[in-house]
């Protein structure tokens, strides 16, 4: 049978339609899901897109993470459920206590669009065994809060369990912390970066397709399982 | 009421005195104060284009022959079938006034504002792009501006969730005191989705939906619009809107979601003017009448008068006119969306706009006395007086570098001149990739995107305009930012199919302005039929100068094209190294304002480029065939700054370098603004079959050399490496900005 990605769509999600794309594509079957709903229809996996939820209005993702949705999302991401979040969807993951630290205001204070080079930390997560350890890939970065910060001690500790899923290579866009792109859980079901592996699966319409890496990794590891 | 015309503040709300007296005629008294105020910005400048529809019927009386207009001039945004049931609609409008008082809100309500036209013909809007002119890139209030307009057209848009796949970004000292906003918006839609804005049906209702209505934006259209510029300027900035993104958001996913089940007859988006205009524009179309209560207008601050609540331009807020039965729907999907929506009033059979306040009839008037039968003027027009003097001042006598050394040196300059140097700053600032489809944006030529996913059918998209053409000669200038778009739209492979423009002059009161402006449309109306592809909308922007000097004239023209496959698309840099590099068209001594001259000697005068129309066709049928047989790697457009500046933009996109060889004088093969021109590259193997397409169209070739090695070389002249033309090419723009 096939798996089932779903997506979420919140008020001010933008690239909801992308990420379901991306899921298809890499053979999927693609689920729309409502924020207002408690309910994920048996999905097997869940994406949280990129976008300005609720306009981004109090602080990016906060709102968000208080949406119907999310209390099934935390659920099941505790019972081992893939769970990506995409840019906002991952300032939503950090709001909503799944992974630790927060994005806040690009260092340089503009919005920044560019293709960025990413190096994969971490190959043995849900969203990243297609990879090796160590590979480069080519994935847009587009947010205007984007820098990753945290404690020192968090860092730390991120670094010291493998748990930096992805880092910024040949330029940090936006200031983040020792360059970090991305974090995992413990477990390796929940990953969090702010670039947009939905934006580079066809080299027509990105600057490349690594960025399928991602969803097809989630696929092979229902197989697996 | 009030007593005597004296007494009636119509002055003051930019009505002029036999103006009035028509409005008292039509209604056979006096109008209340509610009646003044709609009629005051219907009747601007803006909302009426009582100046420009006498030139503007060109337009439609010179339109070639076409089949791919769906709907054309006159409606929110014209509608072109591009094949496999898909239309698309696009439309540039100016927010230029607006941007000044207040950058960043004035350029993001710009986009907003566009969008919503879009959105309201039934399209799902899918791009956007902006053209965007200020003063001196070192002007004192240049940083405060490009920064502000460029944030907001970013903020907005990016919010929006739509990619910005290009446009323009140019300064000129003319342009300091009335920067030019101007943002274009691409939707698509089925066939069978085009909607109307039209009230039809007696006893349907009128539902606002969308944002509160408060005081921001009152009577933007007439008191920043449709005026010169002041010293008083700053205090107008309660008369910019204010936008969020957000809200426009939701009301556009809550509006395609009304249209795909079929929950509304009639739609409109409320822009300038506000509810005056949406009202009155639906009701007129569709030959009916209407019964409005203000009393049920949410709003932001309950203390606001009717005169207030009817001209406020608040932003994100549609009308919809909707079936008795299908209300509780529309009012169940809006609420899905959190969209607040509001039946106002209904469709009536009185052929009479009619507004209720407080149980009172304020407003009783002839809906197309507001939308459609407004003021006409045919002002008075004449050949500026310095016009010849400016024409014989030729760039002639102009030092021309001569040794390889110097040609270097103004090839650098160029390419680090603020007109020509990467535009990077700005469109790194913009979101390109938000829904999937963009195949080319900056620094390609045009912007090229796929329209839906279950179809390889995408448009080409370019919007370019040249105001120092237009002020030596609108005729031609408006015809040269035709063709410039027209061939940018072509070297992406695609097919121009439609026009729109935004045409950005002074004072129509200034016969010397007027002059420019009859000129520019005329050139562009014939240009339009030459090449063969109509115009389906636009905007005029007039009044745009400080004290009594007006901007360099200032058309801006969009081109779209269709392209079957955009898999067969064609990049502008190069793509590999070892290509063959080859000139398609003539090049001439075309110096006259020039980049070139502007640049190195501060010079402005002479005669633009003579615009070459059928060259340019043929070109564009020589590139699409090289595209469609896969022909040709790159190709890249001719225009400002000339040969030099396309093939260091071509190089540097990619890393990969050029060598070539010129015939004749190595200066005007440089730098000469000739039209009709591009640069393609090859593989070996396809040159003769090439060759053979483009002897076929009758254009001229010159094989130049080949791609490939890390630096700029023109044998016999100069070496240039490709990481110093990338730092002079990069770092302007961050230099001054930052």
């Amino acid at each position: 049978m096939t798996a089932r990605i779903g997506v979420i769509t919140f008020p001010g999600s933008l690239d909801d339609r992308d990420a379901l794309r991306a899921a298809r594509l890499a053979g999927a079957e693609p689920v729309s899901l409502w924020h207002g709903d408690h309910d994920l229809r048996g999905v097997d996996a869940v994406v949280l897109p990129g976008g300005f939820s609720y306009g981004d209005y109090l602080r990016a993702g906060a709102i968000a993470s208080f949406a119907p949705i999310m209390a099934e999302v935390v659920a099941a991401a505790g019972a081992g459920l893939p769970v990506l979040g995409i840019c906002n969807g991952f300032q939503v993951l950090c709001e909503a206590g799944l992974l630790p630290g927060a994005l806040i205001r690009n260092a340089g204070l503009h919005f920044v669009c560019r293709d960025q080079r990413l190096r994969v930390e971490s190959a043995d997560t849900a969203w990243t065994s297609e990879y090796a350890a160590g590979a480069e890939i080519v994935v847009p970065v587009k947010n205007g809060e984007g820098r990753y910060v945290a404690d020192e001690s968090t860092l730390d500790q991120l670094e010291a369990t493998g748990r930096v899923a992805f880092r910024y290579v040949g330029g940090n866009p936006n200031g983040a912390l020792r360059d970090i792109a991305g974090i995992r859980n413990e477990a390796g079901n929940v990953v969090g970066l702010m670039p947009h592996p939905e934006h580079a699966i066809d080299p027509l319409t990105g600057p490349s397709a690594d960025g399928l890496g991602m969803f097809v990794s989630v696929l092979k590891s229902f197989a697996a399982a | 009421m009030n007593d005597g015309m004296s007494e009636q503040p119509y002055a003051e709300l930019g009505l002029k005195d036999d103006e009035y007296a028509r409005i008292c005629t039509i209604l056979g008294r006096k109008p209340s104060d509610t009646e003044l105020a709609m009629y005051s910005v219907m009747w601007s400048e803006h909302c009426s284009y009582k100046s420009s529809k006498v030139h503007l019927r060109q337009f439609g009386d010179k339109a070639p022959e076409t089949d791919v207009l769906l709907v054309g001039m006159g409606e929110n945004a014209g509608v072109v079938d591009v094949g496999d049931g898909l239309a698309v609609t696009f439309k540039v409008e100016s927010h230029n006034h607006p941007s000044y008082v207040e950058p960043y809100q004035g350029a993001a309500t710009g986009v907003g504002g566009i969008v919503r036209d879009i959105l309201t013909m039934g399209a799902r809007p899918i791009a956007v792009m902006d053209s965007l002119r200020f003063g001196e890139i070192d002007h004192p209030d240049s940083r405060r501006l490009v920064g502000g307009v460029v944030a907001g057209v970013g903020g907005y848009g990016n919010c929006l969730g739509l990619p910005n796949i290009g446009g323009e970004v140019v300064f000129d000292p003319s342009y300091a005191g009335n920067p030019l906003v101007n943002a274009l918006c691409l939707g698509v839609m089925r066939h069978e989705q085009i909607q109307l804005a039209r009230a039809e049906g007696v006893g349907n209702k009128v539902v606002l939906l969308g944002a509160k209505t408060g005081r921001d934006g009152i009577g933007g259209v007439s008191v920043l619009a449709s005026a010169t510029f002041d010293e008083e300027s700053p205090s107008k900035r309660p008369s910019v809107q204010v936008g969020d993104p957000f809200t426009e958001k939701v009301v556009i996913e809550c509006c395609l979601e009304l249209f795909e089940r079929g929950l509304v007859t009639g739609i409109q988006d409320l822009g300038g003017a506000g509810l005056s205009c949406a009202t009155s524009e639906t009701a007129s179309h569709g030959g009916s009448g209407m019964l409005v209560d203000l009393d049920l207008v949410p709003l932001r601050e309950p203390s606001m008068t009717p005169v207030e609540v009817i001209t406020s331009e608040s932003q994100e807020r549609m009308l919809a006119i909707v079936r008795p039965g299908d209300v509780d729907d529309v009012l169940g999907v809006c609420t899905r969306w959190g969209v607040l929506a509001t039946v106002i009033g209904e469709v009536t059979d009185t052929r009479r706009l009619q507004v209720r306040w407080h149980g009172e009839i304020v407003v009783d008037v002839p809906p197309a006395s507001l939308a459609d039968e407004g003021p006409v003027y045919d002002r008075p027009f004449a050949r500026p007086a310095d016009q010849d003097a400016l024409q014989a001042d030729t760039s002639a006598a102009l030092a021309r570098p001569k040794t390889g050394a110097e040609l270097a040196e103004t090839l650098l300059r160029l390419a680090g001149s603020p007109n020509l140097a990467s535009r990077k700053w700005v469109t790194e600032q913009y979101d390109r990739y938000v829904l999937g489809g963009t195949v080319l944006a900056m620094p390609h030529d045009s912007g090229v995107v796929r329209l839906v996913d279950d179809s390889d059918r995408g448009v080409a998209l370019s919007l370019d305009g040249n105001g120092r053409y237009a002020r030596l000669d609108p005729y031609a200038g408006a015809q040269l930012a035709l063709a410039e778009a027209y061939r940018n739209v072509s070297v992406s492979g695609a097919r121009p199919l439609a026009v729109t423009n935004c045409l950005n002059f002074g004072s129509p009161e200034d016969p010397d302005v007027m002059w420019q402006f009859a000129e520019a449309t005329r050139g562009l109306a014939d240009g339009c039929r030459d090449l063969g592809v109509p115009v389906t909308g636009g905007n005029v922007s007039f009044y745009n100068q400080t004290g009594a000097t007006a901007i360099l004239p200032t058309p801006v023209v969009g081109v779209l094209g269709v392209l079957d496959d955009v898999n067969l698309r064609v990049p502008s840099g190069f793509v590999r190294a070892g290509d063959v590099v080859m000139l398609l068209g003539e090049t001439y001594d075309e110096f006259d304002g020039s980049e070139w001259a502007w640049v190195t000697h501060g010079h402005l005068g002479g005669r633009p480029p003579l615009p070459r129309l059928p060259a340019e066709r043929q070109l564009s049928n020589v590139l699409q065939t090289a595209a469609d047989e896969r022909l040709i790697s790159c190709a890249h457009d001719l225009s400002d700054g000339g040969l030099g500046q396309t093939l260091v933009e071509a190089a540097l996109v990619s890393g990969i370098g050029v060598s070539v060889t010129l015939d004749g004088d190595p200066f005007v093969a440089l730098f000469s603004e000739s039209a009709a021109r591009a640069v393609v590259t090859c593989a070996d193997a396809d040159v003769d079959r090439l060759l053979e397409i483009v002897a076929d169209h009758d254009v001229a070739v010159t094989r130049l050399g080949r791609t490939g090695g890390d630096a700029f070389v023109v044998t016999g002249e100069f070496a240039l490496p490709l990481d110093t033309l990338r730092e002079t090419h990069e770092s302007t723009l961050p230099r001054h900005l930052s």
